[in-house]
C-alpha cells in the first residue's frame, strides 16, 4: 500500500480532528476524582522540621495527610481532634491532654498516646530542627496514664495549645518514623489524616487516596490529584480548560471573569492574611506627626475598591475580625486635611515634603506594587515624598532580621490561629526578628503579656497594645486579603479562613 | 584534478589525524575544566553577595541571636566566603554537592533526578527546531524570489521576535484552553502507573514500545517543546536558507543542474552538505541557549525539570541547590560546545586536514 502526499495530509487532518472531537472526554473528571491546580510546590514531607514547616501556603497539604494536635474549623475555632480534651491546671504548672482512641495510622498500625508524647518531645528538642522549638520546649516530663497525658510546664506560654493548631503542630508516627528514618519518611510519609499519599512527584503532582479509616469520616472524593502549578496564568488555563476542577490564588480580574463562565463558580472570602506597611523607627518616622499623617492620609477603602476589585477589607489594627483580640472600637480615620495639619506642625508641606523611602515587593501579593504606588500618591498630596524601592521577599527578610528596613516597607502577615501574640506580638515586639518598630515604650507594654495567665486579662492587654500602636501610628495596617478560589460547579468547596485549601472539605455538589 | 592530487599527497595518515583530533580534544578538555572552575567561583560568590539571606528566610518568630548563630553554623554560613568555597569545592571533587536547604536532600541526587526531564525536553525541541528550520530553509531556497520565500521570511521574523515564554502562553491559550488537545501542566498524567527505571521517560517509553505512555508524555511535552523550538527554528531557517542560496550559485551546483537534476535534488544532494556546516556550529551554540530557555518555559508549564527546580531554589535562596544546578548546567554547556567543536573538526575538510 502506498500513500501519496495528498492522502498523507488528509489522514493528518483527520487525526487532528479526531483528537479535537475527543477532547471534552479528556477534560471531564472521572467520578470520585478531584484535580486541584495548587499554587505552590511541596518541598518536604516532614511538617515539623526545616523551612517548609513554617511555610503557611503548604499547610493545607500537610493537613490533608497529617492531623494536628488540635484541628481548627473553617471559622478558625478549635475543635476536638486527636486530642479530645486539653487544658492547664489551676496554677498553670501542668498541662493535661486526652487522646482519642481507636484511630489508626495510614499503614494500619494503631495511633497511641506514645505518638503524641514522642511528637511533642521531638518538637521540643532543638537537635531535630523544629523552627517552633521555642514554644514546644516550654512543656516537658510527659507522663501517660491510659489515654491521658500530663506534662510539666517549664515556662508558661498562654498560646501553647493554640500552637497545636498552627505551624509544626502535627502528630507524627513514632514507630514508623523510627523504623524508616527521615529519608524513608520523605519517600513514604504516613499520617492519620483524611488522605493517604499514593504518589508524589516533587514539583509536579501529589496523588492522594481517601483514608477509609479516618476518624472524622471518609472524605467525599476517593482520589485527589494536586498539580503544582506555580504560574497563575497556567492555573487559570487549567481551570478554564477543565483539566483541574479547583484552583486558587489567581488575579481578581481573572476570578471575576472565570466565575461568570458556564460550569464554573467561585468563593472569595476574607482570610487570615493581611497587607501592612511596617514603619521603622528611623529618619522622618521618628516624628509622630509624620507617622500619623502617613496613616491617616491613606484611603484604604479606595485601595480595596479600585485595586482589589472590592475583594478584601480595610483594617486599622493588625487584628482582623476573626482574631481573638479584634477590637472594632479602634478606628483610624482617613483624613487628608488633618494629615496636612500634622505635617505642617512638623514643618512639612506638599511643597516642602518629608522625604522617606518605601520598600515593596512586586507581584508577591496581589497588587502589592500598585498599592504602594497609590499610597505614595496619597502621601504626596499631604506632604510626604516617598521613593519606591522594589525588592524581593528574600531581601525583605534579610533587612528585617537585621533591622535595616527602610522607614516604610510593605509586607503581608498571616495568622491562622488568630491569637494576638502571632500577629501584633511578633510583628511589633522589639526583640522579635520579625518586627521593624523597636522602641522601649512599646516593648514595655507587650513584654508582660507573653506570660499572662489570666486569659481575659491577656486579651484585654493586647487590645490595649493595639490601641496604643494605632494612636502612636507605629505601623500602617492596610487590608485583610480575600482568597479567590474558582471551582467547577460540580464541586462544593468550603473555604477555610486560615487560607488552607483542604480537599477533605470538598464534596460533589 | 590537481587540487585533489595535492590533497591526497599532503593528507595526514590515519594515526596522525587521530593524534590531531586527540590533541584538540585534550586542549578543549583543559579549557573546559578551567571554565567550570571559573563558573563555580563566580556563582559561589555572586549568590552570596546577592540580596537575600537564606537564614533570615527561615527564622521562627521567637528566634534569638543564639538561634540565628546556631542556624548559620548548621548551614556553614558562619565561615568566610573563601572558607565556604573551598569546603564546598572539596565536596564537589568527591561528588558531594551538599544538602539542599529547602528540600533537605542530597543536591546531586536532586539534580540528576531532574536533568533527564530537561534534556528530553531540550532534545525534542532541538529536533523540532532542526526539522522546522531545515524544511522551511530548503523550501525557501527552492522557491527563492517567490511569494513562498517571502512568506517564510515573515514567519521566521515572527517566530524570532516572540520570546519562547510568550510562545508558551500563546500555545496554552490555543491548544490548552480554546482547543484543548494538549496538557497544560506537568510531564505525565498523575493517574498513570509508570514502569520506567530511568528518568528518561520519553525515550524509555519508546524503547519499551509503550506508545500509550509516549503519547501521554508527548501531550505534556509538545507545547513547551514547540515554544522552545520556534525561535531556534527561525534562526536555523534564515541561516541555512542564506547559505543554500549562496551555494546554489556555485559552479558545481550549476553543473548538477546541467546534468538534469531537479532543483530539489540539487539542493538535497549537492548544496545542503556544504551549506549545513555554518548552521551546525550555530545549532550547537543555540542549543545551549535553548537549554537556558527551559528555565522559564518549564515554570510556565509546571514541567518537572531542572529549570523549574532552579527557580524554586532561587526563590528559597537555597544556596547549595543553586550552585549544584548552575554547575551542572555549565557542565552541560561546555560538553555541548565540545561535541560541536569535535563534530565541526570531523566534518570540515580544512580543519580535518590540519
Amino acid at each position: 500500500m502506498t500513500i501519496n502526499r495528498r492522502e498523507l495530509l488528509g489522514y493528518g487532518a483527520a487525526a487532528l480532528g479526531v483528537a479535537a472531537v475527543g477532547l471534552p472526554n479528556i477534560a471531564k473528571a472521572a467520578a470520585g476524582e478531584l484535580t486541584i491546580a495548587y499554587n505552590v510546590n511541596l518541598p518536604s514531607w516532614d511538617p515539623t522540621t526545616g523551612p517548609s514547616a513554617v511555610n503557611p501556603t503548604i499547610q493545607g497539604l500537610y493537613q490533608s495527610v497529617f492531623d494536628q494536635f488540635i484541628p481548627q474549623k473553617p471559622d478558625l475555632s478549635f475543635a476536638p481532634g486527636l486530642l479530645t480534651e486539653w487544658g492547664w491546671n489551676d496554677d498553670r504548672t501542668k498541662v493535661t491532654m486526652t487522646v482519642r482512641e481507636g484511630v489508626k495510622w495510614h499503614d494500619g498500625s494503631p495511633f497511641t498516646p506514645e505518638d503524641v508524647v514522642w511528637s511533642l518531645q521531638r518538637a521540643g528538642d532543638e537537635k531535630t530542627g523544629n523552627p517552633i522549638q521555642f514554644v514546644w520546649k516550654n512543656v516537658n516530663n510527659f507522663k501517660i496514664d491510659g489515654n491521658k497525658i500530663t506534662g510539666d510546664v517549664v515556662q508558661f506560654d498562654p498560646v501553647y495549645f493554640k500552637w497545636m493548631s498552627f505551624l509544626t503542630g502535627y502528630i507524627m508516627p513514632k514507630a514508623y518514623y523510627e523504623k524508616v528514618g527521615a529519608e524513608g519518611f520523605e519517600k513514604a510519609p504516613i499520617g492519620t489524616g483524611p488522605y493517604m499519599v499514593e504518589k508524589f512527584e516533587r514539583n509536579a503532582f501529589l496523588r492522594l487516596k481517601a483514608n477509609p479509616n479516618y476518624w472524622g469520616g471518609k472524605p467525599a472524593f476517593e482520589n485527589v490529584t494536586i498539580k503544582f502549578v506555580t504560574d497563575a496564568a497556567s492555573r487559570v488555563a487549567e481551570i478554564e480548560s477543565g483539566s483541574s476542577q479547583v484552583t486558587l490564588e489567581i488575579p481578581y480580574e481573572e476570578y471575576d471573569r472565570l466565575i461568570a463562565k458556564d460550569g464554573l463558580a467561585g468563593s472569595c472570602k476574607n482570610v487570615s492574611d493581611i497587607g501592612m506597611i511596617f514603619f521603622n523607627n528611623k529618619d522622618a518616622m521618628l516624628d509622630k506627626n509624620v507617622r500619623q499623617a502617613a496613616v491617616m492620609s491613606v484611603d484604604k477603602e479606595l485601595l480595596v475598591k479600585r485595586l482589589l476589585r472590592g475583594y478584601g477589607q480595610p483594617i486599622d489594627t493588625l487584628e482582623t475580625p476573626e482574631y481573638t483580640a479584634f477590637d472594632p472600637s479602634i478606628k483610624v480615620e482617613h483624613n487628608p486635611e488633618k494629615a496636612k495639619q500634622l505635617l505642617a506642625a512638623s514643618g512639612y508641606s506638599p511643597k516642602k515634603p518629608a522625604k522617606i523611602t518605601i520598600q515593596t515587593t512586586k507581584g508577591f501579593k496581589p497588587k502589592d506594587y500598585e498599592m504602594v504606588q497609590a499610597i505614595v500618591g496619597m502621601w504626596r498630596k499631604v506632604g510626604i515624598e516617598a521613593t519606591i524601592e522594589v525588592y524581593e521577599i528574600a531581601k525583605h527578610y534579610e533587612l528585617r532580621a537585621a533591622h535595616k528596613l527602610a522607614p516604610a516597607a510593605f509586607y503581608n502577615w498571616g495568622n491562622a490561629i488568630g491569637d494576638p501574640t502571632t500577629s501584633t506580638g511578633f510583628a511589633m515586639f522589639g526583640p522579635s526578628p520579625h518586627s521593624s518598630w523597636k522602641t522601649d515604650d512599646l516593648d514595655a507594654k507587650i513584654g508582660p503579656l507573653w506570660g499572662e495567665k489570666d486569659e481575659a486579662k491577656r486579651i484585654a492587654g493586647w487590645k490595649a497594645v493595639d490601641k496604643y500602636i494605632a494612636e502612636q501610628a507605629y505601623v500602617l495596617p492596610l487590608i485583610q486579603y480575600a482568597q479567590p478560589i474558582v471551582h467547577a460547579k460540580g464541586v462544593k468547596v468550603v473555604q477555610h479562613i486560615s487560607g488552607a485549601l483542604l480537599p477533605a472539605l470538598m464534596t460533589p455538589a | 584534478m590537481t587540487a585533489r592530487i595535492f590533497h591526497r599527497e599532503y593528507e595526514p595518515r590515519a594515526p596522525a589525524k587521530i593524534y590531531m583530533l586527540l590533541q584538540r580534544f585534550l586542549i578543549r578538555l583543559a579549557t573546559m575544566l578551567i571554565t567550570l572552575f571559573g563558573v563555580a567561583v563566580v556563582v559561589f560568590v555572586v549568590i552570596r553577595v546577592a540580596p537575600g539571606d537564606p537564614i533570615a528566610m527561615m527564622l521562627p518568630p521567637g528566634a534569638t541571636d543564639a538561634d540565628i548563630a546556631r542556624l548559620r553554623a548548621l548551614y556553614g554560613l558562619d565561615k568566610s566566603i573563601v572558607e565556604q568555597f573551598f569546603i564546598w569545592l572539596s565536596g564537589v571533587v568527591r561528588g558531594d554537592f551538599g544538602t539542599s536547604i529547602s528540600l533537605r536532600q542530597d543536591v546531586l541526587g536532586l539534580v540528576f533526578n531532574r536533568l533527564p526531564a530537561t534534556l528530553e525536553l531540550a532534545i525534542v525541541a532541538l529536533v523540532m527546531a532542526v526539522a522546522i528550520g531545515g524544511v522551511t530553509a530548503i523550501l525557501g531556497a527552492r522557491e527563492r524570489g517567490t511569494a513562498v520565500e517571502a512568506g517564510i521570511d515573515i514567519a521566521s521574523g515572527a517566530a524570532l521576535s516572540i520570546p519562547d515564554f510568550l510562545w508558551g502562553l500563546v500555545l496554552i491559550l490555543l491548544f490548552g484552553v480554546l482547543v484543548p488537545i494538549f496538557d497544560i501542566s506537568g510531564r505525565v498524567s498523575p493517574q498513570l502507573d509508570l514502569p520506567f527505571v530511568t528518568q528518561f521517560y520519553f525515550f524509555e517509553s519508546l524503547l519499551r514500545l509503550r506508545f500509550d505512555l509516549t503519547w501521554d508524555l508527548l501531550k505534556h511535552m509538545l507545547m513547551p517543546a514547540v515554544a522552545l523550538a520556534l525561535p531556534l527554528a527561525a534562526i536555523i531557517s534564515q541561516l541555512l536558507k542564506q547559505s543554500l542560496k549562496e551555494v546554489l550559485d556555485l559552479d558545481y551546483v550549476v553543473l548538477a543542474r546541467v546534468k538534469g537534476f531537479s532543483e530539489t535534488q540539487v539542493i538535497l544532494r549537492e548544496a545542503l552538505k556544504n551549506a549545513a556546516l555554518p548552521t551546525l556550529t550555530l545549532v550547537g551554540v543555540q542549543f545551549t541557549f535553548l537549554i537556558g530557555g527551559t528555565v522559564i518555559v518549564e515554570r510556565l508549564f509546571s514541567y518537572e525539570g531542572l529549570g523549574n527546580m532552579a527557580i524554586d531554589a532561587v526563590i528559597n535562596r537555597d544556596l547549595p541547590l543553586i550552585q549544584g544546578i548552575v554547575l551542572v548546567f555549565a557542565l552541560l554547556f561546555v560538553l555541548i560546545n565540545l561535541a560541536v567543536d569535535m563534530m565541526y573538526a570531523l566534518l570540515n575538510p580544512r580543519l580535518r586536514h590540519g
